[in-house]
């Protein structure tokens, strides 16, 4: 089944997400539609799967127009998409999710189980994705709820696969795995979509490029002979220095000491099993790995956020294992949280408002319990302006920036104190590539003034491209320990997979 | 060089330039004006479907404006009748402020009223200055209490306010049906629930009685005043109000801030019910010197509209008490003159709730009110 | 998730661990309140009278020793306690403390028995009868909480549906009453769902204008309308029908089988609640909207649709169970009759951990403590009505607080769903 899409556009208010876009989709071949965050790809295939409806333009499936007033018309037509966060219901089965809208039923509406768990079994068996229809999804690892979401996709008798950003939660051995199924199912016919933001991938496993920016197809590339420079530079729309520029690191005495930690999850697993790491002056040290490997944990128990069950934490020499996150922060350790709306910034509060929210008990905000506004104001219009962080105002609202400026916006609150230590967890996850540099260069420039920094980031270029010292997460456990100057990407991606360092 | 900071102090001034998201005319205005305009409008078209005849029903309406505000008697009940419910909406809307849904204020202010009765009548000998602030706090202590019971137990096991408040509620209601009924606070050779009186020592004084010794104004409407000032202070110029603030919009950021949450919790609850209790005290001390079941009035309830209807904003709050406060006293007026049961007042109060909450039906309803196209976001 | 596999379980289950100390704790002070109270205030014999004229045979009184059976009673929830500290208890802690409730409340109908005559089965029937609204109450509740609408306004739908019943049953007879009531609760569910729904409301403050809005409509219409037109508030009553058979057995007979249209009525919605939402199509559908509206939506599944239904239909039991209190006991609707039964219904919902039959158990034992409560003043006890009036309250802020076994409700609950 081949698909075009002719002059979509869709609008969102005054944001043009999707300007006139048009390009194929062919039956047994992969396309690679690569794009930076917010260049509208995830719209777009929002769009192609019903949920959206375009303002502009028209859907032509083998030749025919089409319109999708729904996802189930989407589905129907044979199109299948495997979303980012996944849409799987956790308290349900596995057969159940798979069944879940085209449920085989009985007399009187009742919903034929049996029949659900054989066909989900046919169906892992004809693509070798081994999966037990009786499972609970909540209980399942990542790489199997993936392939869950596959079969579901296989179920309706997709014959076109969307995929946005599915490598994401993998670990390299997973994405190899998954590269595979990919290439099997194209080698069986079917049209596959690869979204992602990662060059080397759609390189590796893409049969045609598409280039998305600014809600507009900006370029077509063919694998084969193109090279990530020429992408990122078509995707980012200027020359792209993947390499942060910087002096060699001059490390002084050690500034946080860890020992033997061990810290629990939500669920009470031990999700930090005995890790020990130093940091130490003027150095950044990298924590590599695949999310969920306990790096949330780490950072929240570094931060004062989350209990520690066993071993010690020390700064300066100082012991702060049971210290409050005040305590840490009084003490000059800044942390910028992994997920900025969640936890970094309160959207509804403006600029001014969010620059104090971790400093706001003390001189010279506030004296006692009153709050002395002019004194925020003024510090506030000094970091804007010095971090860089593009606003009309410093009274409007966090929201309403756009996602870099929202995230210089809280590295301008951490690194403007007087801070010895920043913890700073995917400090530039999904936000344009020109805040990315810029953030990088903030943090150097800390590290250079003597400041310890630990950076914990599931973007292995980044790792790569700031750390002087790279420690990898796998399990709870630090699985490799690589200094900077002599480490390759290959042997990292190891123990990022749980192979012995 | 000289340029340069020029330049700089330029970029300054504007940054500081106040932003127009700050006031939302729409948000702030136009809904809570036509929320209140439709319901009105529908408790008419209630009174016709209930056979009450045209002219009564315009009689019904002129008789709602002037108990309310049309002598200075009827601007003595209207701000009798606000003073209770701005206080419970007070501690309401610090609940919101705070992401904190309290049900409970109805609760609130029966333990208030309850302990304030019981200090008002029980202590003897006093003078007014020492009897009547004691009478007063004890009424804030029981409110404080009740309201950090649901606070308390949200902070340590995570149970969620809006149930436990609405039990809370029923609780304080059949307990105070238990101690109207029993001694020490049922009213000696009465059989029914009904508390012994308030010493005069321990009554709000009458404000306008110089005027006219019918005039039922009292020292509440004042105590009200000062909160209102107070609550306005409290959330925009100190730490602890950035505080609340904070975690109600967003809780998680706030732990991550260092603020600590459960201690934010049980405070917010605790000032929410104290004011809830200081207007149940304020029921029983100044307007009926004794407490009997339902000596709330629902007050606890309707300050769950007032706080909404005031956008959560103490000085919104205090003009939506002071309408509520009319449409109680006004009702009264319909009642006598016009013969329609001040019951059809409580139907235009829920839908002033119902109204006030949907700012998209409004908008669907009066679309010429609006701005055509607000920008969405995706 | 990952780590499951080789994490060792740090820190295991001391949630848990700390729910079975607490209801150890419990059952111990149960056992002290038993021995002490009702075992040492107790003398001569608890007479229960089992039998009732008509059943099919004859069954003696049950006659126990008060004294000695609170003792016994007081032991066996001692050892209970015990239990709860020694290793591997935390299984069927829930379970135990259950039992010991059950049994506490034995020691408590013979300490207020002894020396007295007392009609077991009578009781037994009116706990089954005042069952009845709350249940329904909670599986209203479940319809709209499965779908993620939380519904706060239970309370307003139940006096809307007695206030019809009455008014349409003194004008047309008791059916067409019955209809009218399902047919304005559905009404007012499908009011919330307006609100919540397609307006995105905040659902508790929907509620709460429910509530308020049907409480003041009715006050108003009854002290307008009806005190003026007594004939508008005069409905016939659906009696009893009795099984055939059945109906004449002792004890259950006269509990389950001679009872009428609205406690049959609640059954067949329960059993087809169930039935509705664990083993059909819509039900998944339903409850996949409840647990995760975007998945729904992504595969075809009308969100705002399905909400929509299944409010309604809340809505509609709501309606029938509200005109239990008029056409199904008293023919006559007063002003805030239901009295706090829909917060009641809501707590059992949560009780019966957002299942019909769940919150049907739970609506059994707050049934047996209401008419307990009206018991206790012809058994001349010295526990003041209100007190056992509070019971349920107080059970539900326990349970919520988690000290003895936490509920999860459907995670999607409380949230608006916005597409686009």
């Amino acid at each position: 089944m081949d698909i075009e899409l002719r002059g979509i556009t869709k609008r969102f208010g005054d944001l043009v997400a999707n300007n006139n876009i048009s390009l194929k989709i062919r039956a047994g071949e992969v396309l690679g539609l690569l794009g930076e965050n917010g260049a509208g790809k995830s719209t777009l295939m929002n769009v192609l799967s019903g949920l959206y409806r375009p303002d502009e333009g028209e859907i032509l499936i083998d030749g025919k127009p089409t319109r999708f007033e729904s996802a189930g018309d989407a589905i129907r037509a044979g199109i299948g998409m495997v979303h980012q966060h996944f849409m799987l219901v956790p308290v349900f089965t596995v057969a159940e999710n798979v069944v879940l809208g085209v449920e085989p039923v009985g007399p009187l509406d009742h919903l034929d189980l049996a029949t659900a768990r054989e066909q989900v079994r046919k169906i892992s068996a004809e693509h070798g994705l081994d999966v037990d229809p009786d499972a609970i999804i909540e209980e399942l690892p990542v790489g199997t709820q993936q392939r869950v979401e596959i079969i579901k996709v296989l179920f309706r008798s997709a014959s076109v696969l969307i995929f946005d950003e599915p490598t994401a939660v993998l670990t390299p051995q997973e994405v190899t795995e998954f590269f595979g199924i990919l290439r099997s199912l194209r080698d069986a016919g079917k049209a596959l979509v690869f979204i992602t933001h990662k060059l080397h991938e759609v390189l590796e496993v893409a049969d045609r490029i598409n280039v998305l920016r600014g809600g507009k197809v900006v370029g077509e590339a063919e694998p084969k002979t193109a090279t990530e420079a020429e992408l990122a530079e078509m995707m980012v729309g200027r020359a792209v220095h993947f390499q942060v520029e910087k002096r060699p690191a001059r490390p002084g005495p050690a500034l946080l000491e860890v020992r033997d930690l061990m810290v629990t999850n939500e669920r009470d697993e031990l999700a930090v099993d005995g890790v020990s790491l130093t940091v130490r002056q003027g150095e950044v040290v990298g924590v590599a790995g695949v999310q969920g490997n306990g790096q949330t944990e780490l950072v929240e128990a570094l931060a004062g956020l989350r209990p520690i069950v066993r071993g010690s934490v020390s700064f300066l020499g100082r012991d702060i294992t049971r210290a409050s996150a005040r305590e840490r922060h009084l003490l000059g350790i800044a942390h910028v949280p992994e997920d900025r709306h969640r936890s970094g910034m309160v959207g509804e509060f403006d600029i001014a408002e969010n620059m104090v929210l971790d400093s706001y008990y003390d001189e010279p905000y506030s004296t006692g319990l009153t709050m002395h506004w002019p004194a925020v104001h003024k510090v506030c219009v000094k970091n804007v302006i010095e971090f860089d962080v593009r606003t009309p105002s410093i009274y409007a609202l966090a929201d309403h920036l756009s996602g870099g400026n929202q995230q210089k916006l809280i590295v301008a609150r951490e690194l403007s104190r007087n801070v010895k230590l920043v913890i700073a967890a995917q400090p530039t996850r999904g936000i344009d590539v020109g805040s990315i540099e810029y953030i990088h260069k903030r943090i150097i420039a800390a590290r250079d003034a003597g400041v310890g920094v630990l950076i914990v980031s599931t973007e292995l270029d980044e790792i790569l491209s700031l750390s002087d010292h790279v420690l990898v997460m796998f399990r709870g456990r630090i699985a490799g320990e690589f200094d900077a100057a002599n480490v390759s990407r290959s042997s990292i991606g190891l123990a990022m997979a749980g192979a012995a360092a | 060089m000289s340029d340069y900071i020029r330049q700089e102090t330029a970029e300054e001034a504007a940054l500081t330039r106040a932003s127009a998201v700050r006031f939302d005319v729409e948000q702030l205005l136009i809904v809570p004006v036509l929320a209140v305009a439709l319901a009105i409008l529908l408790g008419g078209l209630t009174m016709l479907a209930t056979g009450v005849s045209v002219p009564t029903v315009g009689q019904a309406f002129a008789a709602l404006f002037t108990g309310s505000f049309g002598s200075l008697s009827a601007i003595s009940e209207t701000l009798t009748a606000a003073a209770p419910i701005t206080l419970a909406a007070l501690g309401v809307a610090l609940g919101f402020r705070a992401g904190l849904f309290n049900i409970g204020a109805e609760g609130q202010m029966i333990a208030g009223g309850m302990a304030a009765v019981t200090v008002g009548f029980s202590l003897t000998g006093l003078p007014v200055f020492v009897h009547l602030p004691l009478a007063l706090l004890a009424g804030i202590a029981a409110g404080a209490i009740w309201g950090a019971i649901p606070g308390w137990l949200k902070a340590t096991t995570g149970a969620h306010e809006v149930i436990t408040t609405i039990m809370l509620n029923l609780i304080a209601m059949q307990l105070t049906n238990f101690l109207l009924r029993n001694p020490p606070i049922q009213k000696p050779g009465r059989h029914d629930p009904v508390s012994s009186s308030v010493l005069s020592s321990a009554e709000l004084p009458k404000l306008l009685t110089w005027l006219d010794p019918n005039l039922r104004l009292n020292a509440g409407i004042i105590i009200t005043l000062v909160m209102v000032l107070l609550v306005y202070w409290l959330l925009f110029r100190t730490t602890l109000g950035f505080e609340f603030r904070a975690s109600g919009l967003n809780p998680s950021a706030a732990r991550y801030a260092g603020m600590r949450s459960s201690l934010i919790i049980v405070a917010v609850m605790a000032i929410g019910g104290a004011l809830a209790g200081l207007a149940g005290a304020n029921q029983v001390l100044g307007v009926l010197g004794r407490a009997t079941p339902g000596f709330t009035g629902g007050a606890g309830f309707n300050a769950i509209a007032v706080a909404l209807l005031g956008r959560s904003h103490p000085a919104g709050v205090l003009i939506a008490g002071i309408l509520f406060g009319a449409l109680d006293a006004g009702g009264r007026q319909m009642q006598v003159e016009a013969g329609v049961r001040i019951d059809l007042i409580a139907i235009i109060q829920a839908l002033i709730i119902a109204f006030v909450a949907a700012p998209m039906l409004m908008r669907a309803a009066f679309p010429w009110a609006f701005r055509k196209n607000k920008p969405a976001r995706p | 998730m990952a780590m499951s596999e080789t994490a060792s379980r740090a820190n295991l289950d001391h949630i848990k661990r700390r729910q079975t100390l607490v209801i150890g704790w419990l059952l111990l002070a149960l056992a002290v309140v038993v021995a002490a109270v009702f075992g040492l205030q107790s003398s001569g014999d608890a007479t229960f009278g089992l039998a009732l004229p008509g059943d099919m045979f004859t069954l003696p009184s049950l006659v126990v020793p008060a004294a000695p059976y609170n003792y016994a009673i007081a032991a066996v929830l001692a050892f209970f306690g015990f239990r709860q500290f020694m290793r591997g208890a935390a299984r069927r802690s829930s379970i135990f403390l259950g039992i010991g409730l059950l049994l506490a409340v034995t020691t408590f109908l013979v300490w207020a028995t002894a020396g007295k005559q007392f009609s077991l089965t009578g009781m037994l029937e009116a706990t089954v009868v005042r069952a009845v609204p709350i249940a329904l109450g909670g599986l209203v509740g479940t319809l709209c909480e499965r779908v993620a609408v939380v519904n706060i306004g239970i309370e307003g739908m139940l006096l809307s549906g007695a206030f019809t019943g009455a008014i349409v049953g003194s004008l047309l007879g008791g059916w067409p009453g019955l209809v009218a009531a399902i047919a304005v609760g559905g009404l007012m569910g499908l009011a919330l769902g307006v609100l919540v729904i397609t307006y995105r409301v905040d659902q508790i403050i929907a509620g709460v204008a429910i509530n308020l809005f049907a409480l003041g409509l009715t006050s108003y219409v009854t002290s307008q309308v009806l005190t003026v037109h007594r004939e508008l508030n005069n409905a016939p009553i659906f009696g009893g029908i009795d099984i055939p058979l059945l109906s004449n057995l002792p004890i259950i007979g006269r509990v389950f089988f001679q009872q009428n249209l609205f406690v049959y009525g609640a059954a067949i919605l329960i059993a087809g609640a169930t039935y509705y939402l664990f083993h059909t199509r819509s039900g998944l559908r339903a409850r996949a909207v409840g647990e995760h509206p975007e998945a729904a939506d992504t595969l075809g599944i009308d969100v705002y649709r399905t909400r929509y239904i299944n409010v309604t239909i809340g809505g509609m039991v709501a309606g029938f169970a509200g005109a239990w209190f008029t056409l199904g006991s008293v023919g006559r609707f007063d002003i805030n009759m239901t009295n706090g039964r829909g917060f009641i219904g809501l707590a059992a919902m949560i009780f019966g951990r957002w299942h019909p039959v769940g919150a049907l158990l739970a609506a059994l034992v707050f049934g047996f403590a209401d008419s307990l409560q009206q018991k206790l003043a012809i058994l001349q006890t010295p526990i003041p009505s209100e007190f056992l009036a509070m019971a349920p309250y107080i059970a539900t802020i326990v349970l919520v607080a988690g000290l003895v076994g936490r509920a999860r409700p459907p995670a999607a609950d409380g949230k608006p769903y916005i597409k686009e």
